[in-house]
């Protein structure tokens, strides 16, 4: 399993690129980061989610 | 009248920083219009799947994009949201906003510090909301900040500028841009932190909780732009006893 912004998913063995197009996100607004580290939009599909990651996705909401 | 003022080597000739928390998508881009502004504050957060819309969507071209670290509790988790901003595309502003506490929401001035420091290092254009202090200031400075951003009350109070002495000592002693954020509830407000000698004003909730957010933003660009040409003029003097009459006291009726 892979925790995918705090909950559980079953990803692991998936790329990014076709975790974040499954999942239905909006791949131009998002940024990924696995176990902490951010994942380049060009590495997407070159990098494979695995058992126990923890992912965070995130975008820009409004804020002060 | 050539009035700019410049933040990570930008030229900008508005001073209204302008929030986006709080109020519907739909309104960001008429607010930005009304408010004249050209600096936006975002906040990074958990992307979903059932919102298609994102405010990107909304911001026209040309705005700086102001992401703030809201949510981090220590300078490591900053650090970590500001690199999750620039990696979003847009540019490498940043205010750092570190919370320990969720009661009074102040700032970890301490915290702050550090991150500003770090940020600096990688290149960003680190904008730290702190608590006005002159000693936290300097070493703000020191740290490489590009401006101060300190409280005017607690975050979305809406009460103004209860620390206005210590913002007064803070412009009058550092050289950096100071940019009064969080507690800013009215237009009036705006104006006297500018009158002060403020560089820009950032304000959120004034806009959110009012009855026409629009109409409030152009209030607040108005009376940021008054508070701005009083401050250039220099405001009159203030008698501490009496009186002096405005019409010339010769020549009538004697």
């Amino acid at each position: 399993m892979v925790k995918v912004n705090g909950e559980e998913k079953d990803a692991a063995g998936k790329t990014v690129a076709e975790y974040v197009e499954s999942a239905g996100f909006n791949v131009a607004r998002v940024v990924v980061e696995i176990n902490e580290t951010i994942v380049p939009k060009g590495k997407y599909a070159e990098t494979t989610l695995r058992d126990g990651d923890s992912v965070e996705i995130v975008c820009f909401m409004g804020g002060g | 009248m050539n009035d700019k003022f410049t933040l990570g080597g930008r030229e900008f000739t508005s001073r209204f920083i302008l929030g986006s928390g709080k109020y519907s998508l739909s309104l960001v881009q008429a607010a930005i219009e009304h408010a004249g502004a050209q600096i936006i504050t975002l906040s990074v957060r958990r992307a979903n799947t059932k919102e298609q819309e994102n405010i990107m969507d909304y911001i026209p071209e040309g705005v700086t994009l102001l992401p703030n670290t809201s949510g981090a509790r220590d300078a490591k988790e900053a650090v970590r949201i500001a690199r999750l901003a620039r990696e979003l595309g847009c540019g490498s502003f940043v205010k750092i906003e570190i919370m320990r506490d969720t009661k009074y929401l102040l700032p970890d001035n301490q915290e702050t510090i550090k991150a500003t420091e770090q940020l600096a290092s990688e290149g960003f254009t680190v904008l730290p909301y702190m608590y006005p202090d002159l000693n936290v200031a300097r070493d703000l400075v020191k740290a490489g900040a590009a401006a101060v951003m300190p409280l005017g009350a607690p975050i979305g109070s809406n009460k103004g500028l209860a620390t206005a002495d210590f913002i007064q000592i803070l412009i009058d002693e550092i050289e950096l841009p100071i940019i009064v954020d969080a507690g800013i509830g009215a237009p009036s407000q705006a104006c006297r932190a500018m009158e002060m000698g403020a560089a820009a004003i950032m304000a959120n909730t004034a806009l959110a909780t009012s009855g026409d957010v629009p109409r409030m933003a152009r209030a607040f660009k108005l009376a940021i732009e008054a508070g701005r040409q009083a401050y250039l003029a220099g405001l009159g003097r203030v008698l501490s006893r009496g009186a002096a009459a405005s019409d010339p006291l010769t020549g009538f009726l004697h």
